[in-house]
């Protein structure tokens, strides 16, 4: 099981591979959309990863509330 | 007691003795849509990777296009119209159920009253086509098979609805499919398909306007993860490696999803140097005509040669899939 600040490090990694983004950038604050420019397609992309990598299921219409870098992280440690 | 049936002597197995293709004159870019449609030529690229496409004014027929490209695989094959003792045309977007487009295109080309029918397995119907004529020539049960995918989406769209008519086009892609003479000479592996019927509203056509609608989300997950283990299922069963595939052609729905499955494949041990379709950038999403119209443009480019090692594979509505690797002619 990995805490919120091992989440973070390896959601940040799956965000640089999918969208190219810096994983200093990819902060528990910033929003997906608005801060880190990720299209909803990307979005799909690192929700499959992160599927992978955190043993969860995000099913599409989860997917849409995590707005936030923070969200996705509260909601992996939830269902990991 | 009764009789036992003799059977047709059948082949070793079949191979693609000829390629054609055709797409209508009338290109309409990025920059046409976004005059109707709220986009732009950089959301467009960026989403569906696709620059400009093929759109059939109304007095050119799915028939027409199939027509025209069968027409051009027969002549690559070096046979003729009178060798074609069978044509499936893989469609999913006739004008109406009947009658079918096959039967119309082999009168159109000069075949002489050969087996005709439509196959309808969506942006799959190629592969399914070609897995079904493989089979045809191998069971004896036809000599010469001619296989289109031919679609006229252009006849399907709401043209106001900015997420599918950015996607979508016209064109045909054609293979005159025949036996091999020995298992050397095989060149169509057999087919990897299936189906996900409980997502079968992901893509459907809406019945208030007649119009494609598709879960664009929903569908861009499944293909990114579930089409990958077609291919290598494919590749498996010719009891191939992933290295052995020279060019990769996935259905062109969207040039994200190409390159995910090609991803994927190389993950598995496909080479870096595998050259991967990029036909939609020119073509767009033309459901069964994309295989076959990336294959020709292809050889035509020069970026694939004859005898080299080819995975097919298609996914779409239904949902449908299927995959084999072939070998260029």
């Amino acid at each position: 099981m990995a805490d919120n600040t091992e989440i973070l490090a390896g959601l940040a990694e799956i965000v640089e591979e999918v969208a190219g983004i810096d994983t200093a950038d990819v902060t528990a604050e910033k929003s997906f959309v608005d801060d880190l420019d990720i299209d909803s397609l990307s979005m799909v992309e690192i929700a499959v990863q992160a599927e992978d990598k955190f043993g969860v299921k995000i099913p599409d219409d989860q997917l849409a509330e995590l707005k936030t870098v923070g969200d996705a992280v509260d909601y992996i440690a939830k269902n990991q | 007691m009764s009789p036992a049936f003799r059977l047709a002597p059948g082949a070793p197995g079949a191979r693609i003795l000829g390629l054609g293709s055709f797409q209508p004159e009338n290109v309409v870019t990025n920059d046409d849509l976004a005059e109707r449609v709220e986009t732009s030529d950089q959301w467009i690229r960026e989403r569906v990777g696709i620059a400009e496409r093929r759109i059939a004014p109304a007095d050119l027929s799915l028939v027409d296009m199939a027509s025209e490209a069968g027409a051009r695989a027969i002549k690559d094959s070096g046979l003729t119209a009178s060798d074609v003792d069978t044509v499936i045309v893989a469609t999913c977007t006739m004008p109406n159920p009947i009658p079918n487009a096959a039967a119309q295109t082999a009168a159109r080309i000069g075949a002489t009253a050969p087996g005709a029918f439509d196959l309808n397995a969506a942006c799959a119907g190629f592969c399914y086509a070609l897995g079904t004529a493989s089979d045809l020539v191998r069971a004896g049960s036809a000599q010469n098979v001619l296989v289109i995918g031919a679609e006229k989406l252009s006849d399907w769209l709401d043209w106001d609805d900015r997420s599918t008519c950015i996607i979508f086009a016209d064109g045909a892609g054609a293979a005159v499919v025949g036996a091999a003479s020995n298992t050397e000479q095989v060149g169509i592996g057999p087919v990897a398909w299936g189906s996900a019927g409980d997502m079968s509203d992901a893509i459907r056509v809406l019945p208030e306007n007649n119009a494609l609608h598709q879960e664009g989300q929903a569908v861009f997950r499944w293909a990114t993860t579930k089409i990958a283990p077609v291919a290598l299922r494919a590749i498996e069963q010719a009891g191939l490696t992933p290295a052995d595939i020279d060019v990769l052609v996935p259905h062109q729905a969207n040039l994200r999803i190409v390159e995910a499955v090609a991803k994927r494949l190389r993950a598995k041990g496909a080479r870096e140097d595998m050259r991967v379709a990029d036909d939609i950038v020119y073509s767009g999403n033309t459901s069964s005509a994309s295989i076959p119209l990336a294959l020709d443009h292809m050889r035509a480019e020069g970026r694939v040669r004859k005898g080299e090692t080819v995975l097919l594979v298609g996914f779409g509505a239904g949902l449908s899939y299927a995959g084999q690797v072939v070998v260029c002619p």
